[in-house]
């Protein structure tokens, strides 16, 4: 394999140097970093709130929920972040033609599977996260652009625990 | 004179609009790198792309750099901006719940919304796994509570932690980053693969 391969993507240096100018933007602007799995957590602490109100009220989550986080949990900071990232991932896929509705998968493993895995995974993911405080963008890359100790500490466990378990799960990438 | 929300010189909802167009950078970096890929995020674990590695630490040290230049010319007063809060037991376990969460998903909740933006379904799935693993956590609240709040160190930075200047710390993380970034290229050679 010697010779140049052809990439379709950024170069990774420079999409890194723009992420990072990204990221300086969100902390000079806003006094914060970037997020992700928070914005999910406020649809499901909204829809939650409209559904089942008198749950909410018994809840031992939602009450220190609502106590920390006044107001309407949509008019919130990583929501309107998040909707950006649609657009911004959709504008760019739609330059480098990249928009289609597949299943990306190994040619090992069924489309099948591979959903099965991805609900699997984002369950424990979006677990994790609420538990860690924030994911790999919340905690680890916003964290450790700050240098808070529970940032490093998370990406440490993040990428520790996936290659330690990476072995196991080959034939669903390789 | 910054950050400029904590300093007033935008309003709460300029903010918000600003939130979103940092949003659109965010979102459109991740997709022109690659990251609405899960078979290419997860060669990260077999060492056939190493792209999540470069740009999440290019990233990390940018904006570290950045943050610190912009603290010496007095363009930004670090102690207004948030630094992620430690807890020492699920900052661990919660991050290896991800790390799992990671190599079975192939995605993270960012690149899952970067990856669905442009139409793959197994980030649709994932983006649904992930709601329900939120309701699990919010519902089964007080059964984690004492986890979720063990070991609370309050908010220590690195540098603070090893009791060295900052500039110092941040120079060491920029030369593991370089090491890291040496290895990763050694690893794409030694376990080519085409590109996903």
């Amino acid at each position: 394999m010697s010779e140049v391969k052809k990439t379709k993507y950024l170069n990774p240096y420079v999409g890194g140097v723009l992420l990072g100018l990204v990221l300086l933007a969100a902390n000079f602007v806003s006094g914060r970093g970037l997020g992700a799995s928070g914005a999910i957590k406020s649809a499901v602490v909204t829809t939650v709130s409209s559904v089942m109100p008198s749950h909410v009220e018994n809840s031992a989550f939602y009450t220190e929920y609502k106590e920390s986080h006044p107001g309407n949990p949509m008019k919130s900071w990583l929501v309107f972040e998040m909707i950006g990232v649609l657009i911004g991932g959709f504008l760019s896929g739609a330059f480098a033609k990249r928009l289609k509705f597949k299943v990306e998968h190994s040619p090992k493993i069924t489309s099948k599977r591979r959903i099965m895995f991805a609900v699997l995974g984002g369950i424990l993911f979006g677990f994790g996260s609420q538990l860690g405080r924030g994911c790999t963008s919340g905690s680890a890359l916003s964290g450790m652009a700050v240098l808070s100790v529970g940032g490093f500490l998370t990406m440490a466990f993040i990428f520790g625990t996936a290659f330690a378990l990476a072995y196991f799960f080959r034939k669903n990438w390789i | 004179m910054g950050p400029l929300i904590v300093n007033e010189i935008i309003s709460p909802n300029t903010n918000l609009l600003i939130a979103m167009l940092i949003g659109i950078g965010f979102g459109f970096v991740l997709e022109s790198s690659g990251f609405s890929s899960s078979r290419k995020l997860a060669g990260m674990f077999y060492g056939y792309d190493t792209t999540v590695l470069k740009v999440f630490f290019t990233a990390a040290i940018t904006a570290m750099i950045g943050l610190l230049f912009f603290s010496l010319f007095g363009w930004i007063d670090l102690s207004y901006v948030y630094v992620n809060p430690t807890y020492l037991t699920s900052a661990m376990v919660g991050g290896a719940v991800m790390g799992a969460g990671f190599i079975i998903g192939g995605f993270c909740p960012g690149t899952a919304f970067c990856a669905l933006s442009i139409g793959k379904l197994d980030a649709l799935a994932f983006v649904g796994g992930l709601v329900l693993g939120i309701i699990f956590f919010t519902e089964g609240y007080p059964m984690w509570e004492d986890l979720y709040k063990a070991n609370f160190m309050g908010t220590p930075t690195m540098n603070e932690l090893l009791d060295i200047p900052r500039g110092i710390f941040a120079l060491g993380l920029i030369l593991a980053a370089f090491a890291m970034f040496w290895v990763g290229e050694w690893a794409e050679k030694k376990f080519p693969r085409e590109e996903y």
